[in-house]
């Protein structure tokens, strides 16, 4: 099934856990020190990189470009390190999360209670993912290098969803 | 007969080991995931067809086939019979992997641990210089993601634990681990020596192929019953369920003290990328 972001609560509502999918579109990348970062804006009441609105987080980290491409391997983390941020992150609205693994029951429970979902990318697959990767800007946090907040265009990322709207999960 | 070696030609060759590493799984751990894949279905088999096509598109494209291009492990057998010449060993070997990351289009994934302030090239390297007989020496470099390092565990047992303590403790770091390390994962156990020199035989145990057999059969047989009893707790690739959640199980095994029984599991991705030479 190939899907764009955003994604309608009613496109939202009808994936389920297991189901593969296609993905295009727009999604940022965030790891633990970005997190921690947008955290930190976040109770100072401060502007954040991106809107969170149904935006989408992957959480990942690239390699390099290479000449001529627009990001280098690109797969997902693990994204159970970033179980302490992503409920808040969801009830502030953000549309969902792009990992590997398993997310906590706290995580969850804020994935169905927004009715949002949670795809999981195939770790390991970084060069496929990076492939897929049409545009790339560094759009906050240069400093952290790999960990700072990237704005992606992709097309066509395999995934599986992990956690449904419903909070059915694959694991 | 003593040999003289300048520390340049080692540079080159952790250079080269460290490119070929980041691009390419091993051909035993190709070959376990292929054999994966006949015996899964749905989630899991999708998951496994996607690495192996992966691979395929980071040898066309020169990419690296995981991102977490790894903490840089280099081990060095060094031949008593060896003379270096030229710059420190130590900086040559950083050198090689600072080259390496650089001209690889690498991730540089080495930081300070309180800082998190990032080193910039992927160094230092993680270096194990064992000095052995003769005048070769062996370059071993294993590119190891933290994914799977984070899922890794110690055990000190007592020596009432026995084999069944030891088959637990790899059997429960697994099913702890679940689907965060990548699985199907490959498992290096070490048993035996001291709080230090266990772990360094779990990492050890890694180096040796996927799906090879140590040579002391009642050593072979914990590897056995470890990977069965792994592979019957239904965790399958990337979590997704399935038949297989490890592609083998190593174990090296070493003399230890008569009040303990160190165990060491050190957990590897499903992304088997090792890759040796000997300079001879």
């Amino acid at each position: 099934m190939k899907l764009t972001l955003p994604l309608s609560q009613q496109q939202a509502d009808n994936l389920r856990a297991g189901d593969s999918v296609l993905l295009s579109g727009t999604i940022y990348t965030a790891r633990d020190c970005a997190h921690k970062l947008i955290f930190e804006l976040l109770d100072k009441g401060e502007p954040l990189p991106f809107p969170l609105k149904d935006a989408f987080i992957y959480y990942a980290g690239p390699c390099p470009a290479p000449e001529g491409k627009a990001s280098g391997s690109c797969g997902p983390t693990t994204s159970a390190r970033m179980n302490s941020f992503a409920p808040r992150l969801l009830d502030l609205g953000l549309g969902g999360m792009i990992g590997k693994g398993g997310m906590s029951e706290e995580t969850r429970q804020a994935i169905a209670r927004n009715k949002r979902v949670y795809f999981a990318a195939i770790g390991g697959a970084g060069a496929l993912y990076g492939n897929a990767v049409k545009k790339s800007e560094c759009v906050a946090f240069p400093h952290l290098l790999s960990e700072a907040v990237y704005r992606f265009e992709v097309k066509d990322f395999p995934l599986v969803v992990a956690i449904d709207s419903r909070g059915n999960t694959i694991y | 007969m003593i040999r003289t070696v300048s520390t340049k030609e080692i540079e080159n060759c952790v250079y080269r080991l460290a490119r070929k590493a980041g691009l390419t799984l091993t051909d035993a751990c190709r070959n376990a995931l292929q054999a994966a894949k006949l015996q899964e279905t749905g989630a899991a088999e999708f998951a496994l067809s996607t690495v192996l096509e992966n691979e395929i598109c980071a040898k066309r494209e020169q990419m690296p086939v995981c991102q977490d291009t790894g903490m840089s492990v280099v081990f060095l057998e060094l031949g008593q019979d060896v003379t270096l010449t030229g710059k420190p060993l130590q900086t040559a070997v950083n050198d090689g992997v600072r080259r390496a990351y650089a001209d690889g289009n690498f991730r540089k994934s080495i930081c300070d641990p309180l800082t998190r302030v990032n080193t910039g090239d992927n160094t230092p390297a993680h270096i194990h210089t064992e000095i052995v007989e003769g005048n070769q020496i062996k370059v071993t470099f294993l590119p190891k993601g933290f994914g799977s390092e984070n899922m890794s565990r110690l055990y000190m047992l007592t020596p009432a634990e026995g084999k069944n303590g030891i088959l637990n403790a790899i059997v429960s770091t697994v099913k702890e681990a679940g689907s965060r390390p990548c699985p199907p994962v490959y498992v290096g156990v070490g048993i035996g020596g001291a709080f230090d020199s266990c772990a360094m035989l779990a990492k050890k145990a890694l180096l040796r192929d996927v799906g090879s057999v140590n040579a002391r059969s009642d050593v072979a047989a914990i590897e056995r019953e470890a990977l069965e009893r792994i592979n019957s707790l239904g965790i399958g690739a990337q979590g997704f369920g399935g038949k297989i959640t490890a592609l083998g199980v190593s174990c090296e095994i070493a003399p230890t003290h008569i009040a303990g029984l160190p165990v060491a599991v050190n957990i590897q991705c499903h992304c088997v990328r090792c890759e040796k030479e000997v300079l001879k």
